[in-house]
């Protein structure tokens, strides 16, 4: 009877390592979804991010790779110091790997900060300063989508190319309207184009008039919108009303999303040139991708390019950390990140550099004018695209102290 | 219309002398809180609890110049903010150990004090309301402007540094103490500016300007060191706070952020000792907590505004020192 | 061409043309305000957002009707006028009695749950709210190319403020509401209801802001935040205007525009700020406004 117990004993106690064996194969990965929720850019970011991330998760099947992924989400409301604060209770408290989406610039830099004194990771998407692949880059950020060189590079080069030589620009009075002033007219004079003027507009404004006058008067080819968000639109919907584009000049928006179009209506926005990384109808796998995403937003909206890129880098993420099996050192998962090419369904192929910087082709977008707009979100006609090679700042350029020589 | 007078806020202060057995009262919530403080981080985090003390502090350094002063400034968020810039940028830029970095934003703050209170208490009630609120946004698009600020990003990456150049205040419960030594120091400061004969002559200038002048008090001079002292201690609060959090940005010279301390002083009970403090905590809960409501919370923010204003107007605090009939 | 301080003749008056346009917002917005505060007493920090609703508003009856702007602008202050009545009569006349401060404290929370509500349901982007046929277009002035409906925002808010203005300061009308504002009880003892005065008041003045938010859906982007960044720089149009002041806040509007207009062109970077500095310097030279009567 006693041989019998300790059978039964050593059984159950074997079954036990087994299945404990069993639990310790697998991964537990948290993801944290840092966006604004509920001021100026919640439209590219929001709730729309944590579905792309959910979608994301959704298509790598994390139990086949033996990892088991949850997704948390909160609002840092464009303020640096809460996005600083969230993500070091994240880190700290709650076990959070990863933390992406990110959008606001100031925000961005500083839970860049947080994630490289926690060793963890964290994938920005929104944001457009080039810093953080530049000297403010750290070993433990990578900056997906698109940011101000690449932005300068498309639209400034593309629309002087197509004979827009002369340039006008109406900058957001701030350092992110000053930056994207800089480097477009960097680009503009490299390709053999003409700065004529510029105005500094308080940031924010909401009438623009007095210096879409100062614009027209100038008669550059081409106005410059340094601006984004509730700037852009409202210099947009205004540049209509003075007749602008009737009169022979053309509207650069150096920095426009799908949602601003949108909300802006091709009547207003026709013509419109832009550069985006992506847009929901480009191919079939992007609309496909659409379909989904829309299904489970509030108004059927469509994906910006922000939120393809949660979508995209979540993907990554994850292809990552399946081979790592680990997540407690997140420089090593963004080293592993480098090492392996992207491939997805909504950015293609594409690498990511030394810097952190994630390279993918870019495209160069003109707004439909209403006759040729069939539906709500059928908004862009594509004119050129831009390989990735060449509209990403160049890797000895950015002073990013990763990068040696 | 009364706009000449100085704010009527919390009939209970004025009403209430204080007396010994209540002193004892106090001393023994000091020590309370002191307690409460040793045991927190325990069980709570500590990065949020040094971001309520931060607050608590400019909450209370707010309250001096509302609850006892009378004076309703609009635009205190320029004294929080323009320190933490400084401080910010003398630790970062400068390399200064953390000890003369908040020093360097605090005298900041006292400066600007003086300067925007010699022009505001020039007048009274609503119309010194207003200036302060006007001269706060001149400090708004200054920072939005100047190079060192950084604008938009903020100063970023600022270093905790070595305490006295020994302490290494990286480790957050080092930070935390030193925050709690501050946050104590200025509570037990502003204490003592209330029960003092200053203040005395403070809260005679409040009931009654007029009075007091005709009994020889120079009512300005009075009124712009109070100013003054409120701004140098919300300036502190607005310099461990740039180092807790190594960073200083525009929300901290935003008015929203000179809302939101009216809003704590306001939930906690006006011309309470202790009211910002419970005030400050409530909100800096609420926003933490809620954080993951994304819209929701500017739109419960608004309803606590109309709530505390429609039934709660003395504050928390207030309403329990009416309860208990001593000041609190 | 002739210039004056470096800037062409034909700009300068272009951008003062603009300017006044500017102030004509300014003016209708700061004439509700001034309204509010000069017989209430309350300075209504809504007053953003209930602006913001007027252009929501005319969105609405739009997309969701089908009635166009000129329905909008009969319909869309009714709306916002009822709404502020209700909350006047809900909310706002518990704080007669006391000072300042609470109105201020009380209308700004309502300003967040309002912006809030909005915020959530329809985002930040803003709405597309495209100009009437029977005002687009414009007319190629020698210096400037002026937009039909610009015109009409001019001639729509002079109109609305003289036609205010008449009414307080020489109707019976007027009348009885000043006379309630500075002894209610000796008025409400000649039988007038005072009550129903105070509240028709506060649905006026917010009505104009609706007006005003009508105005402002064709050529601004009709967002939840566009309210927000209107109001503080109307407040300090008051205050430089004088409180109490109808006429003086209508006057004010207009030259601020003015001079925010100049702003634009000879140093724009400052243009936010200017307004404020006037402020100061108006506050401590003469206090209760250019057109204000000291109590």
């Amino acid at each position: 009877m006693v041989g019998r117990l300790i059978g039964s004993v050593s059984l159950a106690a074997l079954a036990g390592a087994l299945m404990m064996g069993g639990a310790s194969a697998q991964t537990n990965v948290k993801i944290g979804i840092l966006g604004d929720r509920s001021g100026a850019y919640s439209d590219i970011s929001g709730e729309g991010s944590v579905v792309a991330a959910k979608l994301a998760v959704e298509d790598f099947k994390p139990a086949e790779h033996g990892l088991k992924v949850e997704i948390v989400s909160a609002d840092h409301q464009n303020k640096p110091d809460v996005g600083a604060g969230i993500a070091r209770q994240w880190y700290d408290r709650d076990g959070v790997d990863m933390i992406t989406d990110g959008v606001t610039s100031s925000v961005a830099l500083a839970i860049s900060q947080v994630t490289k004194e926690k060793n963890k990771v964290f994938i920005d998407t929104g944001a457009g300063t080039a810093d953080l692949t530049g000297p403010q880059c750290t070993p433990n950020t990578i900056h997906w989508v698109y940011d101000t060189v690449a932005l300068a590079n498309g639209t400034g080069g593309a629309m002087v190319k197509r004979g827009g030589t002369t340039w006008f620009f109406l900058t957001a009075d701030y350092v992110f309207g000053q930056t994207l002033q800089r480097d477009t007219s960097a680009v503009i004079t490299k390709n053999g184009g003409k700065v004529i003027g510029s105005v500094k507009t308080p940031f924010p404004t909401s009438d623009f008039s007095s210096f879409l006058l100062q614009a027209q008067g100038s008669g550059a080819k081409v106005i410059g919108l340094a601006n984004a968000g509730t700037d852009t639109i409202n210099s947009i919907k205004q540049a209509g009303e003075f007749g602008i584009t009737e009169g022979g000049q053309a509207l650069a928006g150096l920095l426009v999303f799908s949602s601003d179009v949108h909300s802006l209506g091709t009547k207003v926005a026709q013509g419109l040139v832009l550069t985006e990384p992506f847009y929901w109808d480009l191919n079939d796998q992007t609309r496909a991708f659409s379909d989904r995403f829309s299904k489970q937003m509030k108004g059927n909206s469509k994906p910006t390019a922000n939120h393809a890129g949660v979508y995209s880098d979540v993907l990554h993420y994850l292809k990552a950390v399946a081979e790592t099996k680990s997540t407690a050192d997140g420089a090593a998962t963004v080293a592993k990140m480098k090492s392996m090419p992207t491939d997805d369904p909504l950015f293609g192929k594409g690498t990511i550099r030394a810097d952190g910087r994630k390279i993918h082709d870019m495209y160069l977008f003109e707004v439909k004018k209403p006759s040729e707009s069939k539906g709500e979100w059928d908004l862009y006609n594509k004119l050129d695209t831009i390989p990735g090679d060449q509209v990403f700042r160049p890797l000895n350029e950015g002073n990013c102290p990763l990068v040696k020589g | 219309m009364a706009d000449t007078a100085a704010i009527d806020v919390a009939p209970i202060a004025a009403a209430l002398p204080t007396r010994r057995d209540d002193k004892a009262l106090h001393r023994m919530i000091f020590v309370g809180i002191a307690l409460a403080l040793f045991a927190a981080p325990l069980v709570l985090y500590p990065v949020y609890l040094m971001k309520v003390l931060c607050f608590a502090l400019f909450a209370l350094a707010f309250n001096l110049l509302l609850g006892y002063g009378g004076l309703l400034s609009f635009g205190h968020a320029a004294y929080f903010g323009m320190a933490s810039y400084l401080c910010a940028y003398t630790a970062k830029s400068l390399g200064f150990t953390p000890e003369l970095a908040i020093l360097s934003g605090t005298a900041t703050a006292a400066l600007f004090g003086l300067v925007f209170g010699s022009l505001a208490i020039r007048r009274q009630g609503i119309y010194f309301s207003m200036i302060t609120l006007a001269l706060a946004q001149m400090a708004y698009f200054f920072s939005l402007q100047a190079k060192f600020t950084g604008g938009e990003d903020g100063i970023q990456a600022v270093p905790r540094g070595n305490l006295f150049g020994v302490i290494s205040l990286a480790d957050d419960r080092a930070m935390y103490g030193l925050v709690c030594v501050i946050f104590m120091a200025g509570m037990l400061l502003i204490y003592r500016i209330i029960h003092s004969p200053f203040g005395q002559v403070l809260k005679a200038i409040r009931d009654n300007e007029p009075r007091a002048i005709s009994l020889g008090y120079r009512a300005n001079q009075y009124k712009l060191a109070v100013f003054v002292l409120s701004a140098t201690l919300a300036g502190l609060a607005g310099s461990t706070k740039a180092i807790v959090f190594q960073l200083a940005s525009l929300t901290d010279v935003h008015w929203s952020m000179s809302g939101e301390v009216v809003l704590m002083t306001l939930v906690g009970g006006m011309g309470t000792v202790f009211g910002p403090i419970l005030g400050a905590l409530v909100i800096v809960t609420m926003e933490t907590y809620l954080a993951q409501f994304g819209a929701w919370v500017t739109i419960i923010q608004g309803c606590v505004f109309v709530l505390c204003v429609l039934l709660f107007r003395e504050g928390i605090i207030g309403l329990v020192a009416k309860l208990i009939r001593k000041p609190l | 061409m002739n210039t004056i301080f470096g800037v062409p003749t034909q700009a300068l008056f272009g951008q003062l043309l603009l300017g006044l346009i500017n102030g004509s917002f300014y003016a209708i917005l700061s004439l509700g305000l001034a309204i509010i505060f000069g017989l209430l007493n309350i300075i209504n920090f809504a007053h953003g957002a209930l602006y913001m609703m007027g252009a929501f508003v005319a969105w609405m009856l739009l997309t969701y009707v089908g009635l166009g702007y000129w329905w909008a602008l009969g319909l869309a202050p009714l709306v916002v006028g009822i709404f502020g009545v209700v909350l006047e009569r809900v909310l706002i006349a518990r704080l007669y009695k006391l000072d300042h401060l609470y109105g201020l404290l009380l209308t700004f929370g309502l300003a967040l749950i309002i912006q809030g509500l909005f915020r959530n349901q329809y985002g930040v982007s803003g709405l597309p709210y495209a100009i009437p046929p029977e005002l687009s277009g414009g007319q190629r002035l020698p210096f400037m190319f002026l937009p039909n409906y610009r015109a009409w925002v001019v001639v729509a808010s002079l109109t609305v403020c003289i036609a205010t203005w008449l009414v307080i300061e020489k109707t019976k009308l007027g009348a009885y509401l000043r006379a309630a504002t500075e002894n209610p009880t000796l008025v409400q003892a000649f039988g007038v209801n005072v009550p129903l005065f105070l509240t028709l008041t506060y649905g006026f003045g917010v009505a104009l802001a609706g007006f005003a938010g009508v105005l402002a859906a064709p050529i601004y982007s009709v967002n939840p935040n566009m309210g927000a960044d209107i109001i503080i720089v109307v407040f300090a149009v008051v205050v430089i205007g004088g409180m109490g002041s109808i006429i003086g806040s209508v006057i004010t509007g207009f030259a601020l525009g003015l001079v925010e207009g100049l702003t634009k062109v000879f140093y724009p970077e400052a243009s936010a700020t200017v307004i404020f500095v006037i402020m100061v310097l108006v506050l401590l030279v003469k206090p209760a406004g250019l057109f204000g009567r000291t109590a």
